[in-house]
């Protein structure tokens, strides 16, 4: 086993607390100076089911896991069973001896059997408690010093502290140390998920209302931000349906507070009328959207990057959007703010395209690598001219004001209308104010020219590039280091950002391209501007790429 | 602009003789007698959603949101989180707010939220040619069902009461004084407040004539009673001959929605 690169798996039944127990896992070796990435895999249920969560631990920032484990975590049989071909050798694994039977164990591997069920019933604790017991195991392994974990656990645990302290000592009582973990010589950073870090980002860009309906994989943003409204004065509702959610939203653009709608693409599809109000209106808002495999209901807590095609294209009518798609929490930070500045500069729609694996996995997230940006204000009416809410200017862009203004009288219409907001069906002022609408891509296209919308790493000389977009940046940034390869990141999908893309194609002749989907659209996308892709590599089973994986197929295509 | 008399330059397009004009007048005679009592114009947002009724934010020179079919009612209420100081008054047609939107009403009328919505019911799909509402009787023979409809219309009313609203009232297009005098009740009020405005559309189903008829004022009624208020709501079904109660039937002060 390396150090500097293990994985540990703890899997069980939906209601074990696997999550949190992978959650604080984490911030164990994450307080070591390690750098973390946990994937979460649970089923869209409430109980029973298999769930596990996959945490790598690494010297270097990672963003993808691994196949194979070091520590397997077993807290029932069907852990065991459905995880131990990921074992090595040298693994570990740690199980409840009370509910696991090893049948067909690898004897080179090494087995701590507790007997953690009637442990917990001794203590007349709940069953859910058997995890807290099998953190303390895996912390005695690794030779971390139990005050560290008890700081974890006060950190973590409000309900029934002293008791989880309890079976956590015992677990880690009862196992020997079989290797000495020692703290890296490096900054602790912080763990997030790209939710939060997304959050975050709307908050530094100056969100003041939050409206979303409940959807696997965005309702934690939902809950983040209820959690932190107070601090932040922050508005947010959990309103009837998506359609509620976007026009409420319109409602808070409509009188200048900045806000933001979450869902995924089922609930999108509920948006798409308000999306195009927004775009005939020309109020600003940003949506979220996480990517989870469709069609329809599919598979609701998995990943997936099928709806780019959709988002290009949602709403009837023609009109400016902005879709940014990000690769990590740095990326979902920096660009939810920017997202949130453009939209408010151009009034417009800005779409962020996440998926599940970015906004439900943990990341190390550093704010020191994030470019300077701060929240702008809008272009707003100077309060001498009468008022005209769709003055036809140069750009394309109107001065706002907000009602109530004295002395201006806010119209905004979804009906094609005049520049002071009344409705027309004028033939030539259908024309001029369609094409004020659509001059905004213009000048937002030339804005984006000066942001690094399309993004390069690894071998830069490299005639074989990676292309990728999401949350497969970090599994491809990783593989392509392994293999000598050059990555491409195209981060804006809309105004397409081609001047730079063609910048970061030069000198690859092979280009592969790497997506979650089953029909290549971020390909098809390219295609529309002239940019080829030789091979494809897609996925879309619903989990992401493993390193392992994604580094085998590539060398099927390269060799 | 001519602000004193609240229009503006937009043409006119309703039908002569349609039910919308009434409506026109009596809220530009509340506007303006709530701006002679100290509410600033600017502090009033207008809400609509997409139909014949629609068209009077055009008409009116106030602060507007001109939204889609169905969703005038969580446009307002945005509006209203956003600033709770300014008045939202919301228009709706029946199909609109009774039909596509009705989830929206229910909710808002569940959450209480001091927003005024103005109901233009009448009781027929305008502006695309004359098809059945929610509110349309039995038998009702339109483009869409030549036959007949097979269902009974909705008692929107009955309907607000269930779901939490706190003031509910009725009126007509023929009938200004009343008209004027409930719908200024229901922007005071704090709290969601609900007129259905039986609104004559002469083109596609004239009512005028028989609404004349039966309908009545509300008098002797205890309008914080909810009892009372279900009883006076239930006695004309939308669907029957039977007299048709209109002023107040419900108002009461109750905790509304804040964030």
């Amino acid at each position: 086993m390396s150090l500097d690169d293990f994985s540990i798996l703890i899997g069980g039944k939906a209601g074990f607390g696997i999550d949190k127990s992978g959650t604080v896992i984490g911030l164990i070796f994450n307080q070591l100076g390690y750098r973390v990435y946990i994937y979460r895999d649970y089923p869209s249920l409430i109980r029973g089911g298999h769930t596990f969560s996959i945490i790598r631990l690494a010297k270097e920032k990672i963003a993808t896991h691994k196949n194979k484990i070091d520590f397997l975590l077993a807290l029932n049989h069907d852990t065991f069973n459905l995880h131990k071909e990921r074992l090595k050798d040298s693994s570990v694994i740690i199980y409840d001896s009370d509910s696991v039977k090893l049948e067909g164990l690898n004897p080179k591997i090494q087995a701590i059997g507790i007997p953690i069920t009637k442990l917990v019933k001794n203590e007349n604790a709940s069953e859910i408690m058997r995890n807290t017991c099998i953190i303390g195991a895996l912390a005695k392994a690794c030779g971390i010093k139990w005050e560290l974990l008890e700081d974890i656990f006060r950190k973590e645990f409000s309900k029934e502290l002293d008791l989880n302290l309890k079976i956590a000592r015992q677990g880690y009582d009862q196992t020997k140390e079989l290797t000495k973990i020692a703290p890296l010589p490096q900054a602790v950073l912080p763990l997030s998920t790209g939710n939060q870090a997304l959050s975050l980002g709307l908050i530094k860009g100056g969100l003041k209302a939050y409206i979303s309906y409940p959807m696997t994989p965005t309702s934690p943003i939902l809950h983040f931000l209820a959690e932190v409204a107070p601090d932040y004065n922050l508005k947010v509702i959990h309103p009837e349906s998506e359609i509620g959610a976007i026009l409420m939203a319109l409602g808070f653009s409509y009188m200048g507070e900045k806000s933001a709608v979450g869902t995924s693409g089922g609930g999108f599809c509920l948006m798409t009328e308000g999306l195009s109000l927004a775009g005939m209106s020309e109020l600003p808002i940003v949506i979220i959207v996480g990517q989870r495999p469709g069609p329809s209901t599919g598979l609701p807590t998995y990943s997936a990057q099928a709806d780019l095609h959709f988002v290009l294209n949602a709403g009837q009518g023609e009109f400016t959007r902005f879709i940014v798609a990000p690769g990590d929490t740095e990326e979902a930070y920096y660009w939810s703010l920017q997202a949130m500045n453009l939209s408010w500069k151009y009034q417009i729609p800005a779409i962020i395209l996440t998926d599940k694996n970015l906004g439900e996995g943990y990341f190390n997230f550093d704010l020191s690598s994030i470019p300077e940006v701060k929240a702008e204000a809008p272009l707003l009416w100077d309060r001498k001219s009468p008022y005209q809410r769709y003055l036809n200017t140069e750009n394309g862009i109107s001065p706002l004001a907000f009602a109530p203004a004295k002395d201006a009288i806010v119209k905004v219409n979804s009906y094609e209308h005049d520049e002071f907001g009344i409705t027309t069906e004028d033939p030539k002022l259908t024309v001029l104010m369609q094409e004020k609408r659509l001059r905004k891509k213009e000048y937002l296209a030339k804005e984006l020219e000066g942001l690094e919308a399309v993004k390069v790493y690894g071998n830069r000389d490299s005639s074989v590039g990676l292309l990728c977009w999401g949350s497969n940046k970090g599994v491809c940034v990783e593989a392509a280091k392994n293999l000598g390869l050059k990555v491409i990141q195209p981060l804006v999908m809309e105004p397409f950002p081609i001047k730079q893309f063609q910048q970061a194609l030069k000198g690859v002749k092979k280009l592969i391209c790497v997506e979650d989907n089953a029909t290549a659209q971020l390909t098809r996308l390219i295609k529309t501007f002239g940019f080829n892709v030789d091979q494809n590599i897609s996925k879309y089973d619903g989990r992401p790429f493993s390193l392992d994986e994604l580094e085998e197929r590539i060398r099927g295509l390269i060799k | 602009m001519n602000q004193v008399n609240l229009g503006t330059y937009a043409v006119n397009t309703w039908c002569p003789g349609c039910g919308n004009f009434a409506i026109l007048n009596a809220i530009k005679a509340v506007l303006l007698e709530l701006n002679a009592e100290g509410t600033p114009f600017e502090n009033i947002v207008l809400v609509s959603g997409i139909g014949c009724h629609a068209k009077i934010v055009d008409y009116l020179n106030i602060n507007s949101f001109y939204s889609i079919h169905g969703r005038a009612v969580p446009a307002a209420e945005g509006i209203k989180l956003a600033n709770p100081n300014v008045k939202v008054i919301g228009f709706a047609g029946d199909g609109d707010a009774y039909g596509e939107g009705i989830e929206h009403l229910i909710f808002a009328a569940k959450r209480n939220i001091d927003i005024t919505m103005l109901i233009h019911n009448n009781r027929v799909y305008g502006l695309t040619t004359g098809q059945y509402t929610p509110t349309s009787p039995l038998g009702y023979k339109g483009r869409s069902t030549p036959a007949g409809t097979t269902e009974l219309p909705l008692n929107p009313l009955e309907l607000m009461l269930a779901s939490g609203a706190s003031f509910l009232a009725r009126g007509t297009s023929h009938g200004l004084e009343l008209l004027k005098k409930v719908i200024k009740e229901a922007i005071l009020h704090k709290g969601f407040s609900l007129v259905d405005i039986l609104q004559v559309c002469v083109t596609y189903y004239n009512m005028y004539e028989y609404y004349d008829k039966r309908v009545y004022e509300i008098k002797d009624h205890n309008v914080g009673d909810s009892n009372q208020a279900s009883n006076k709501i239930r006695e004309w079904d939308y669907n029957t001959d039977s007299p048709i109660a209109l002023g107040v039937f419900y108002q009461k002060e109750m905790p509304t929605f804040r964030l």
